[in-house]
């Protein structure tokens, strides 16, 4: 099941817990993985780890030309244009709104919105092209149920959502689906970060009292990737540990 | 070689999969020839590969037949 043989798949942010999860997660099933971040000899680790059927590409999100360009560098160095792509690059700039500057706002709405509008547009011809593609995004459980000094990430999230729906419906006749994945509490660097006692707290609300792997997340992502998810698309899979049953 | 017109519809009945018969020079891709949005931005991509030219967006927006297909392949010396 869930054979990636001959795909090539995309993954923005690479280089942190969750996009080198499910890029470990997507070579294992055979698709050769292209890791984009900002962090060049964390790339070059990570790339080291995969071994073969992997590339590296230095992108900066909120660099809207870096962006436009991605896909095209990527296609002349494999020779093949990406059939998969994984929007998960994000980044936070938390803040009560009454002290959220501009740049707060702006930069999370560009990072984390605005560079999945201009890799799916880039993008999907190839796939039209192809008759197959997929595109999963890293939502988040805020950007449905909404976070204290969120809103810019919040707005974000949800932003994914609704850009998924509308994508999904444009290009379902073309075998292309376009889906979310909104990750509850994960355990990541940023997680481990928290004391003790605040973990605790965190997982009070969560039924099944643990964190979420990063394994977790890349599973389902595995699943939205493979032939035999054709069906699903304009969806969203919480991956929340029954945090918020949506 | 066939000419630009002939060329232009002979992707128009492959790609829509229509009779040759109904790809008329001011035949609709959308009312007449059964087209969805997607299509007409795929035929535009095939238009441009097939006279290995490129078509803007605001160009592309205003070809809706065979003959403003035909139109614009020509203006660009096709």
């Amino acid at each position: 099941m869930f054979d990636l043989s001959d795909k090539i798949a995309l993954v923005t942010g690479a280089t942190g817990g969750i996009g080198f999860a499910v890029a470990e997660n997507l070579h294992r099933q055979g698709a050769h993985v292209v890791l984009s971040g900002t962090r060049q000899m964390v790339l070059e680790e990570k790339a080291a780890m995969l071994g073969d059927r992997v590339s590296i590409v230095f992108c900066n999100l909120g660099d809207k030309d870096s962006v436009k360009s991605l896909p095209k560098t990527v296609e002349a160095s494999i020779g093949a244009p990406v059939d998969i792509l994984i929007n998960n690059a994000g980044i936070t700039r938390d803040q009560m709104l009454v002290r959220m500057k501009d740049e707060d706002w702006d930069q999370v709405i560009s990072i984390n919105l605005t560079s999945c509008f201009l890799l799916s547009r880039s993008l999907i011809r190839s796939m039209i092209r192809k008759r197959w593609g997929r595109i999963i995004s890293i939502s988040s459980i805020v950007g449905t149920t909404g976070n204290p000094g969120q809103t810019n990430y919040a707005a974000a999230k949800a932003g994914l959502v609704g850009f998924s729906k509308a994508l999904a419906a444009e290009v379902a006749s073309r075998g292309i689906t376009v889906n979310v994945i909104a990750p509850g509490l994960i355990a990541t660097a940023m997680t481990d970060a928290l004391p003790y006692e605040q973990k605790e707290k965190l997982l009070e609300n969560v039924p099944a009292r643990r964190l979420g792997t990063t394994d977790d997340i890349a599973a389902s992502v595995l699943y939205l990737a493979s032939e035999e998810a054709g069906y699903v698309t304009g969806a969203t899979i919480h991956v929340n540990g029954g945090m918020a049953m949506l | 070689m066939i000419d630009v017109s002939q060329r232009v519809k002979r992707i128009v009945v492959e790609h829509l999969g229509v009779d040759e018969a109904k790809v008329t020079e001011d035949a609709s891709f959308i009312d007449d020839l059964g087209a969805d949005s997607l299509d007409t931005v795929e035929l535009v991509m095939a238009f441009e590969e097939e006279f290995s030219c490129e078509i803007p967006d605001d160009a592309a927006e205003k070809i809706l037949n065979v003959k403003d297909a035909i139109d614009f392949i020509k203006s660009q010396g096709g």
